[in-house]
């Protein structure tokens, strides 16, 4: 009998709970962007998390685009051979990598990187009162710690993109020319034609979006921590797993909004 | 015996008017009233979970109480932002339990940190002010290059309170300054809080229930428990207060008044 109520009981407790943590994801998110638009600006800070976010992630990056680029080239031949479309190789894969697979599968193994080191970090300083003790500083948590890294992301992710969107393009480039048999000079001009302007800006703003994700999610559960290293614990595995759900809900938003006419 | 907070002799460089403060159901400070004077070194005594953190980052505005007033040289501090906290954030210095020294700085900018960071000195002038600090402090100037956890835990002590006096703040605030240390080093933390609180005449709160800091630390000293003030006077009547509270807590005994939560409420 009580089954019903007890069901809406749970249902309504799901929403509030769900309610609150966006609005204080919100809250954090508002305040840090308007720590980043107002002066103090520790560009020397700036500059050391792009070394960190950007340089440091190249290799996985780089890895992860060229392992990519040459299956997809590989796996739109064999499809492709289905209907004899095998000549598509190079449109497909360049159009794949430059609008989903460049700045996807970049900004997730940069988040899994990133997002888990920032939280681990921040979260280790809040349990252990370093952002109190620079809060009786006079130095605002919030510019000093948050603000930089969420500039470096957005800065960095778009150039990280564009390196992955090359480097798998080039895995492609690979496997069609050196196993599959394709005309090298040919391929490249497919490649060049079917590109499009819009693909690589469309390209660019994702990685944007991605970095600003990936920065606030690492912050956010840093900051937030609480209950000494179990709970830095959490908030590194919050910290990924937020970042990545919400990497794959821009992405839809933002191909709907660029391509979906 | 002195039951009643007792007129402070001077203006109030602090004064707390009925602060409270609540986590959930657990309230941990319960209309706190209490004044520290210019100059005036108060120590607050009580068991672990007191609220005797609470209090003190409730004048720092680190937590926002729910209810009272808290004043600063007269000046309500209670919400403050942006500029005007800060202005009031620059007359404290403040000692950390564990140090909370930054692990990823070296030494020297730890010290320089607030300096830096909050007044804009340059670098090389805040070396050279953190390194006159480490040595009041009893630390050659080899360590200023070290980072903090390649100290030993007295060492990180005193980088903290080379911190906390690097600015020359108005107020001091120190959290169990003497936790974590053998009876040799508590003493000299101890001396040397005294020596350089002395040499900047700051008003100062420590929040300890090390017996041996109240006796060499304070003028003045409060009791806290379960989030009240249970008795507040002057240092050299600590043990003969007449206070049930005071004297369970003195004399460390198992039986009296308080009683220890086993479980965190």
């Amino acid at each position: 009998m009580s089954l019903i109520p007890d069901v809406l009981a749970v249902i309504g407790r799901f929403t509030i709970a769900s309610l609150g943590a966006i609005g204080r994801l919100a809250r954090f998110a508002g305040l840090a962007v308007s720590h980043m638009v107002r002066p103090p600006f520790y560009l020397g800070r700036v500059a050391e998390q792009m070394l960190h976010i950007g340089y440091f992630s190249l290799p996985v990056v780089g890895l992860t685009a060229l392992f990519t680029g040459a299956a997809l080239a590989q796996q739109i031949y064999v499809g492709g051979s289905r209907f004899n479309a095998e000549s598509a190789v190079a449109a497909i894969t360049v159009i794949g990598i430059v609008r989903e697979l460049g700045p996807v599968l970049g900004g997730l193994m940069v988040a899994g990187r990133v997002s888990s080191s920032m939280a681990a970090e921040i979260g280790t300083m809040r349990v252990t009162e370093q952002i109190d003790a620079m809060t009786t500083l006079s130095t605002e948590p919030f510019k000093y710690l948050i603000a930089p890294r969420i500039w470096a992301s957005v800065l960095v992710l778009p150039l990280l993109t564009m390196v992955a969107n090359i480097i798998g393009v080039m895995g492609g480039f690979l496997i069609a020319t050196e196993r599959l048999g394709f005309n090298p000079a040919n391929y490249l001009k497919v490649t060049h034609q079917y590109l499009e302007w819009d693909d690589v800006a469309s390209s660019l703003v994702k990685a944007a979006v991605f970095g600003f994700i990936i920065a606030l999610m690492g912050s956010y559960h840093g900051y937030t921590s609480s209950g000494g290293a179990a709970g830095v614990g959490r908030a590194t595995t919050n910290a990924v797993v937020s970042a990545f759900i919400l990497i794959l809900l821009a992405n839809l938003i933002i191909t709907v909004i660029v391509f979906g006419s | 015996m002195s039951n009643a907070p007792t007129p402070a002799p001077t203006p109030a460089k602090i004064a707390l008017t009925g602060v409270s403060k609540r986590f959930g159901p657990k309230v941990v400070l319960d209309g706190i009233d209490l004044s520290v004077a210019r100059g005036q070194s108060l120590v607050v005594i009580g068991g672990s979970g007191s609220g005797k953190s609470v209090l003190l980052k409730c004048v720092l505005g680190l937590l926002k109480p729910d209810a009272g007033r808290i004043q600063v040289d007269g000046q309500d501090v209670v919400g403050l932002r942006g500029d005007a906290r800060r202005r009031v954030l620059d007359k404290f210095g403040m000692l950390f339990q564990g140090a909370a020294l930054f692990d990823s700085l070296p030494v020297w900018r730890n010290v320089a940190f607030g300096l830096m960071q909050g007044h804009g000195m340059k670098a090389k002038e805040a070396r050279e002010v953190a390194i006159e600090n480490l040595r009041r402090v009893g630390l050659n100037p080899d360590v200023a290059d070290l980072k903090p956890a390649e100290l030993s835990g007295g060492m990180q002590k005193r980088v903290g309170l080379a911190r906390a006096i690097a600015a020359k703040p108005e107020i001091i605030f120190f959290d169990e300054p003497t936790t974590g240390l053998d009876p040799i080093m508590a003493d000299v933390i101890n001396h040397l809080i005294v020596e350089r609180v002395r040499d900047l005449g700051a008003t100062t709160i420590t929040i300890t229930h090390d017996m041996s800091s109240v006796r060499k630390i304070a003028d003045r000293v409060a009791m806290l428990y379960h989030g009240k003030i249970v008795w507040e006077g002057p240092r050299a009547v600590i043990d003969d207060s007449g206070n049930p509270y005071v004297d369970q807590f003195v004399h460390g005994k198992a039986d009296g008044p308080i009683q220890m939560d086993i479980k965190r409420g």
